[in-house]
């Protein structure tokens, strides 16, 4: 727990950040170059001290510990690189299962795992998968330290047998479908490049090196909901910024988009769990 | 209330594709939209019939980036049959309320109460006035459309049906048709129209 007093730090070190670039925001005029070097400086002083560490941590924990109705731990899921083993398991998901005949992502990975070897029920298992403040998921905790065993690997993903090439082509016609009150799809917000929402840059998804970028960035520690969130929950709150229903937590749907993004970012290096504004 | 402020803050949206070709989507497994729609639940105001296209939406997720000219008229001709003018006869409103209406970004989301009016959130794609810094790039600038464009009928004409409908003059455009989608009233167009054209609007000085 030594870890704790550097968070600390860093949670002061954010909230006086995000004061200093909303200040250089407001005198800098139209051109946001002040404000993204102020975010760099505060994202470098922060390079060593994440509170995703917190998420880590508790992961690590959850996925020791004996749970559910099996009183089992998760050391025997395989998450991608064979049983119980967690390192540079992220840099090959989604990846097709065969003990359930389907394309997985970590998410419904681990949902898997928890009813295969703990004995939750499938709905247990999904329920609660975005944590507050007030009450935080197991899911997001799993998620951070499993994709931390990845950091600084690059992505690998494989997507040859059948089942992995139909994701990525149902995942690459959701990014392209127009739809709803306001005709968005994906491809609205990130089809094209150096295109801003307000003064929120928005990446080119379409394209390899900003792909990359972003994919591997995610799950992230946002500084804006004092939260770490994981990939699935970066694609619901853009369906819901796109007037779309709610993409069901684990879907077929959202592990398609998945693959044809993670596979997009083939090559890329992890650095997440990452941390945002 | 935190998860309120970003739900605005990041409300509007979106993109000018300009890439080469017209270059049509290859064809998805045929199970794409039923695998689509079985993962997303109604929630609030956002139902999954959301997810289905009308002739519009189809032929521009088709082709999402340049199309053929006969698909790009279809879609104009389309569209342009589509708008609809205020009965009155009257297209200019208050330009002061069309401000609010260009700052609001609320509408049409799960997240949003629909008994709530909804905004344009035209800054989140346009600049309008020299005040508002905090604008996005998705459209063009509209900084002194008026004073460029004149306030002559034609051209009240033109900005309420664009904004009405923004494919009736730009096929697959990134901007939202407003009016006939009803995110926007006839009332608040009016307001927006005025933004825009009114000299005394901050668009103009
Ligand atoms: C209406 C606009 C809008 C639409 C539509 C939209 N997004 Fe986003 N997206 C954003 C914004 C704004 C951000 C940056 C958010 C932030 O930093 O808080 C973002 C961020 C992202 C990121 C993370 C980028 C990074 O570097 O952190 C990914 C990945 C992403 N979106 C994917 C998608 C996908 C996939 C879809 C379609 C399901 C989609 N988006 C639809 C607005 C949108
Ligand atoms: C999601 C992005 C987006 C939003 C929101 C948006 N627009 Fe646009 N707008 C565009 C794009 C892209 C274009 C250029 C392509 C076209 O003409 O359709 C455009 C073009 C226009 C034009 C035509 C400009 C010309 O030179 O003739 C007008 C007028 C306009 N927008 C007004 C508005 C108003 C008013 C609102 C808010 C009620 C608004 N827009 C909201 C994206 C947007």
């Amino acid at each position: 727990m030594q870890k704790l007093p550097q968070v600390a730090l860093v949670a002061v070190a954010i909230g006086c950040g995000l004061l200093a670039g909303a200040s250089t925001a407001q005198s800098n005029n139209q051109s946001g170059d002040a404000t993204i070097k102020e975010i760099e400086k505060y994202r470098q002083a922060l390079g060593d001290g994440n509170p995703a560490e917190l998420w880590e941590a508790r992961g690590e924990d959850l996925w020791k510990k004996k749970r559910g109705p099996k009183n089992a731990s998760l050391e025997q899921c395989d998450i991608g690189v064979g049983v119980g083993k967690v390192k540079g398991a992220y840099a090959v998901l989604p990846k097709y299962f065969e003990d359930t005949d389907k394309v997985e992502d970590l998410e419904s990975r681990l949902v898997t795992c928890m009813v295969m070897l703990q004995g939750f029920s499938y709905a247990d298992a999904k329920k609660n998968p975005f944590g507050s403040p007030e009450r935080k998921a197991d899911m997001e905790a799993l998620v951070a330290y499993v994709t931390a065993e990845s950091r600084g690997m690059k992505m690998n993903v494989a997507g040859n047998h059948p089942k992995e090439k139909e994701a990525y082509e149902i995942g690459k016609k959701m990014f392209f479908h127009r739809g709803g009150p306001h005709d968005f799809g994906c491809v609205t917000c990130h089809g094209a490049d150096n295109q801003r929402i307000r003064l929120q840059d928005l990446p080119n998804l379409t394209k390899k090196e900003p792909a990359q970028r972003a994919y591997t960035s995610w799950p992230a520690y946002r500084v804006s909901q004092g939260e770490v969130r994981s990939f699935q929950w970066r694609l619901f709150d853009c369906f819901r910024q796109q007037r779309f229903p709610e993409l069901d937590f684990t879907s077929q749907g959202s592990v398609a988009l998945t693959m044809y993004l993670a596979k997009n970012a083939n090559g890329g290096v992890l650095s997440a769990p990452s941390i945002k504004r | 209330m935190k998860k309120l402020h970003f739900a605005t803050l990041f409300a509007g949206i979106s993109v000018a594709l300009i890439a080469p070709g017209a270059i049509a989507q290859k064809a998805a497994p045929s199970n794409a939209d039923a695998v689509m729609k079985a993962s997303f639940k109604d929630r609030g105001q956002a139902k999954v019939d959301r997810l289905d296209q009308d002739e519009t939406q189809r032929l521009c997720s088709q082709y999402p980036e340049k199309r053929p000219k006969d698909v790009a008229n279809k879609i104009e001709k389309l569209n342009l049959a589509l708008v609809k003018y205020p009965s009155d006869g009257k297209l200019l409103g208050d330009w002061k309320e069309g401000e609010k209406i260009a700052q609001s970004g609320v509408g049409k989301q799960f997240s949003d109460n629909p008994a709530n009016p909804s905004g344009g959130n035209c800054y989140a794609c346009h600049q309008l006035s020299k005040e508002e810094i905090s604008f996005g790039n998705i459209g063009p600038s509209l900084y002194n459309f008026g004073k460029l464009r004149g306030n002559t009928e034609a051209i009240q004409k033109y900005t309420y049906g664009k904004i009405y409908n923004a494919q009736a003059y730009s096929a697959c455009s990134n901007m939202p048709r407003f009016g006939h989608n009803s995110i926007l009233t006839a009332e608040q167009i009016k307001h927006v129209t005025a933004l825009l054209l009114d000299p005394n609007s901050p668009v103009n000085k």
